[in-house]
């Protein structure tokens, strides 16, 4: 086990240097002066001069990189240009938002595609089987910003069901911050309105959010339930007077979870991708829309910081699932000295 | 009658006979699914209107008329109009056009750089493989949107931009696909024989790996198609794509926003575009992974 | 080959299955039991009138080439056949009940409880993420709904003992890739008597095994039987395990049963053509400097239904007849027949 971690480890570490190479690499390519952006239109050259060597943009480029990796190195990712604070504070600020969708997008997403994955495979080319598959796959080939907007119109402006976009009504008052997780927040304050208003906050956002990760996870659920149906074990299962509903529970599902799981991590990676545009849509206070701002109006060591934390937590999630992985599969021991047989 | 007695040429027929009823069972599973059916309906017909779009149109899909803007679906305009007064109808189908031509640039430009780095990688191993692979791995740790995003804002955002920036994001996934391909024909004796007569490493690369690693990644890239054109339309919604006035979709929907509650059509219509043909893909992809699943073969 | 037909018997009819005849009660009657797999390139007839008779306390060989049937016949027993498969017509009598008209519930109460089946590949069958001992003690949860988790443990272990597993308390939390094939061949032999069944299923237990461990493996599945006063359907195709373990014997060819008999008839005196060829295959059979004999010939396609003795086009004593009808089963001996219209006669 210790071994296999260090390597995944090592290799993590070699993924996040290509990472902020790849960043350096972005922020290179802009052919905008982003200093006339920072210091407007009508600033004398004079300023725009002193703010060059100021951000240290007067230096030859791999002076300017060896900066870079140092300051990284502290942990110091530069100022936002359009916060005007530290990008690292703004990203301790708007991160929490950003995982809570996604975690309940991905509930959802885990929840239903299971369901729909094992209804599709045990009832396999009837209508059930074409239905699930059609609705997810139009889950899938929905765009995400669209969905929204729809959404929108229909549960907050017609039907008024639902809040307005944003994380919690402006008339409430956020509690103490602990987590930054709003659900979690509210708990702990013990704040049940705001509890409430902040779960229905999360409904549209979050289901269009799941919506898009459903498809990927019952498409392996439903192949890997086929694939694990067919097997000797299961036939062992029925001979044994199991109920169908039993054989499909204990025997079968649960060896088909095991390469699911690898899907549930690449799923989630993609809701940290899908929040991007999500609360664009939802005015959704968090990483995703802090991103686009930063892009659209070039905001640097933003756009840097911003993607190397995206890219980070998805090899980090990456490296979890393999390790689950390993520990759902009692075949595969983590000292890679088990037999694969 | 033995294995050993067939003459070449039975063997031959043999062979092509099996070949010849695995197209038929393709062609057996295809039909048997109605929803293969419906996404290859959906994509001919795409096809179809983007080559005779300017025909079908019944408006310049460019042309402001002020006076009618925002007018609702009618006989006139089938979608209804826009905030500047075009038909959103004849716009529809001239993004068409956009959407199939950025899906089809992007698979050419990314499919060749995946299989030309994924044989190298794969035939020559060593230091080569690994600086490949490495390379390849540091782009697979962003997601594609994000990617696509930071390169397309970071070069200009235009349709130029956006297409190289989506294939910025794409092509290591297939690099690493054609790989695995390659590493595992490359020790084949089918291999070990051509180079026994003589081939050199150039050779056995175009000749020999290059098709064999072909029909595999042009299964992969068909199935991502859809997934390019959301990428696309993404990128377009955020104004970081195509740019007024083309008849993009994303953009279209984007431009409808501030009409939201009062002229849902605005928005509405190209989204549904987005969606019908993204589906089409999507469900033809579905089929294929059945088609090419060999348990399916089975019932 | 006169002198061994008893002339006593005169020219015989088709044997009549459906008349309930003689002394006991057989454990298990099949007849005419027909399966059909609805594939993509069309219909398989592969049981095409399958009629076989299990005693009480007997072991039953099936023996025949790959894809004759000797499977989809057992697996049709405890009805548990896969898409595209059905069976299609027949009857399956087990201790005086009809099995395929049964309530699918009532028939999950049969299965593991009074008919339980041993498959091939014992680390195959085997739920590769459940421990072996929780495995074996499932079986005794589904049928006894007042044992507890924890006493169904303790049983389970102690029958793994009883299958000659060492250790069993170790062995029990095991996962199956842990355990050698014969030893998860006795997981599964005491996962299936765990519940004392009176008819155990055995589909070539012992072909996936080594060669060393085979003997032991049909030791203990005849010692446990014996105990147990269980019946054996012993599915296999190697006569020397038939010849050994079995007190009759069926010989299928092609969906259907082409003879039965006690095993020292059958093998030691073949009736139908097809027999005597599958027994001159046998290496021990063919002398010195004879080439091994194969029967001349392919397996016939069962995409068409049967309407003519499917041995007939490799058969050296076929007749137009035997193209045109389907040869009923002839008596040949004493609790001995023959699906052959050379036997028509009794010969």
């Amino acid at each position: 086990m210790p071994a296999y971690l260090l390597k995944r480890l090592i290799s993590l570490i070699f993924t996040i240097a290509g990472i902020a190479v790849v960043t350096f690499f972005i922020s290179l390519v802009v052919p905008l002066d982003p200093l006339a952006a920072i210091a407007g239109p009508q600033a004398p050259q004079e300023t725009v001069e002193r703010l060059r060597v100021l951000y240290g943009f007067d230096q030859p480029l791999y002076v300017q990189f060896g900066h870079y990796v140092s300051r990284l190195s502290e942990g110091n990712l530069g100022m936002s240009f359009q916060t005007g604070r530290p990008v690292l504070d703004d990203i301790i600020q708007f991160f929490p938002a950003t995982l809570e969708l996604a975690t309940i997008a991905l509930i959802i997403s885990i929840v239903s595609g299971i369901t729909l994955g094992v209804f599709s495979a045990v009832y396999r080319n009837s209508w059930i089987d074409h239905f699930a598959r059609v609705f997810s796959l139009i889950g899938v080939s929905m765009p995400v910003f669209w969905l929204g907007l729809v959404l929108m119109l229909i549960f907050y402006f017609k039907l008024d069901w639902l809040p307005e976009p944003g994380r919690l009504d402006i008339m409430l008052i956020e509690p103490e911050r602990v987590t930054g997780f709003l659900l979690m927040d509210s708990l702990i304050a013990q704040d049940w309105e705001v509890f409430y208003d902040a779960l229905m906050h999360l409904i549209l956002p979050g289901s269009v959010l799941g919506l898009f990760g459903l498809a990927g996870i019952a498409r392996i659920v439903r192949s890997s339930m086929l694939d694990v149906l067919s097997q000797e074990y299961v036939k062992t299962a029925r001979i044994k007077g199991l109920a169908e509903h039993l054989v499909i529970v204990r025997h079968a599902l649960r060896n088909a979870l095991v390469p699911t799981v690898t899907v549930i991590g690449l799923t989630y990676g993609g809701l940290l991708e899908g929040s991007v545009l999500t609360e664009t849509i939802f005015s959704w206070p968090g990483l995703g829309r802090y991103l686009t701002t930063a892009f659209l109006t070039l905001d640097l060591n933003a756009i840097v910081g911003g993607t190397m934390l995206v890219a980070m937590s998805y090899s980090l999630v990456n490296l979890v699932v393999d390790l689950l992985y390993a520990y759902l599969n009692p075949k595969i021991s983590l000292d890679g000295e088990g037999s694969l047989s | 009658m033995t294995a050993q007695n067939l003459t070449t040429v039975e063997v031959r027929m043999l062979r092509a006979e099996s070949r010849k009823r695995a197209l038929q069972d393709s062609w057996t599973l295809w039909k048997r699914n109605p929803v293969t059916i419906a996404g290859t309906l959906i994509i001919l017909s795409l096809i179809l209107i983007a080559m005779v779009a300017p025909w079908l149109a019944t408006h310049d899909p460019f042309d402001q008329i002020l006076a009618d803007r925002l007018f609702p679906p009618s006989l006139d305009y089938w979608f209804g109009t826009d905030n500047l007064g075009r038909d959103i109808y004849s716009r529809v189908i001239h993004g068409s056009r956009l959407t199939l031509m950025i899906a089809f640039v992007v698979a050419l430009i990314s499919g060749p750089i995946g299989l030309v780095v994924g044989v190298l990688s794969g035939y020559l191993g060593g230091m080569v493989d690994e600086v490949l692979m490495r390379l390849s791995d540091i782009f697979l740790a962003f997601p594609k949107l994000i990617l696509a995003i930071a390169f397309a804002a970071a070069l200009e955002p235009g349709l130029t931009n956006a297409i190289i920036a989506i294939s910025i994001a794409n092509w290591p996934s297939y690099a690493r696909l054609v790989r695995a391909e390659t590493l595992a024909v490359r020790n084949s004796d089918y291999i070990d024989a051509v180079r026994i007569l003589g081939a050199g490493h150039l050779r056995i690369m175009i000749y020999h790996l290059t098709p064999m690693c072909l029909s595999t990644l042009i299964v992969r890239v068909s199935l991502d198609m859809g997934t390019i054109i959301l990428i696309a339309a993404g990128l377009g919604f955020l104004g970081l794509g195509a740019q007024p006035p083309a008849p993009e979709w994303g953009l279209m929907v984007s431009d409808g926003r501030n009409y939201l509650v009062d002229q849902w059509w605005v928005s509405t219509i190209p989204g549904i575009a987005i969606l019908v043909v993204v589906l089409g893909f999507n469900l033809v992809g579905d089929g294929l992974r059945d088609i090419l699943d060999p348990h399916q073969r089975q019932s | 080959m006169t002198e061994t037909v008893p002339s006593l018997i005169p020219k015989s009819e088709p044997i009549d299955y459906s008349s309930t005849n003689n002394e006991s009660q057989p454990l298990l009657t099949i007849r005419d039991l027909r399966v059909h797999f609805y594939t993509l390139r069309g219909t398989v007839y592969a049981l095409e009138g399958v009629n076989l008779d299990v005693q009480k306390e007997e072991t039953m060989g099936i023996v025949g080439e790959t894809g004759c049937g000797k499977s989809i016949t057992a697996r049709a027993v405890l009805r548990l056949i896969d898409p595209p498969g059905k069976i299609v017509s027949g009857t399956v009598e087990f201790d005086g009940q009809e099995l395929l008209n049964l309530h699918p519930k009532e028939m999950r109460r049969i299965r593991g409880k009074r008919i339980s089946m041993i498959m091939q590949e014992p680390r195959m069958s085997l739920n590769p993420v459940i421990r072996v001992g929780n495995q074996v003690a499932e079986t005794l949860l589904i049928h006894e709904s007042d044992l507890s988790p924890s006493a169904a443990r303790k049983k389970a272990e102690e029958m793994l003992q009883s299958v000659g597993i060492p250790d069993a308390g170790k062995m029990s939390k095991r996962y199956p890739h842990e355990l050698s094939g014969g030893m998860a061949q006795r997981v599964m032999i005491a996962m299936m008597l765990v519940t004392r069944p009176k008819l155990l299923i055995a589909d070539e237990p012992t072909s996936a095994l080594d060669v060393t461990i085979q003997a032991q493996i049909i030791d203990l599945m005849n010692d446990l039987v014996h105990e147990l006063q269980s019946s054996v359907m012993m599915i296999s195709h190697d006569l020397g395990v038939v010849a050994e373990t079995c007190d009759r014997v069926a010989v299928m060819y092609a969906g259907s049963v082409v003879e039965q008999g006690r095993v020292e008839d059958v093998l030691h005196n073949p009736r139908h053509p097809y027999t005597k060829g599958l027994l001159r295959t046998l290496p021990d059979n063919a002398s010195e400097n004879e080439d091994l004999y194969s029967i001349k010939g392919n397996v016939p396609s069962l995409f068409m239904p049967q309407q003519q003795c499917r041995f007939a086009p490799r058969c050296e004593f076929s007749q137009e007849r035997c193209f045109q009808e389907i040869p009923g089963s002839y008596q040949v001996g004493n609790n001995h027949s023959a699906a052959c219209f050379l036997h028509e006669n009794g010969i």
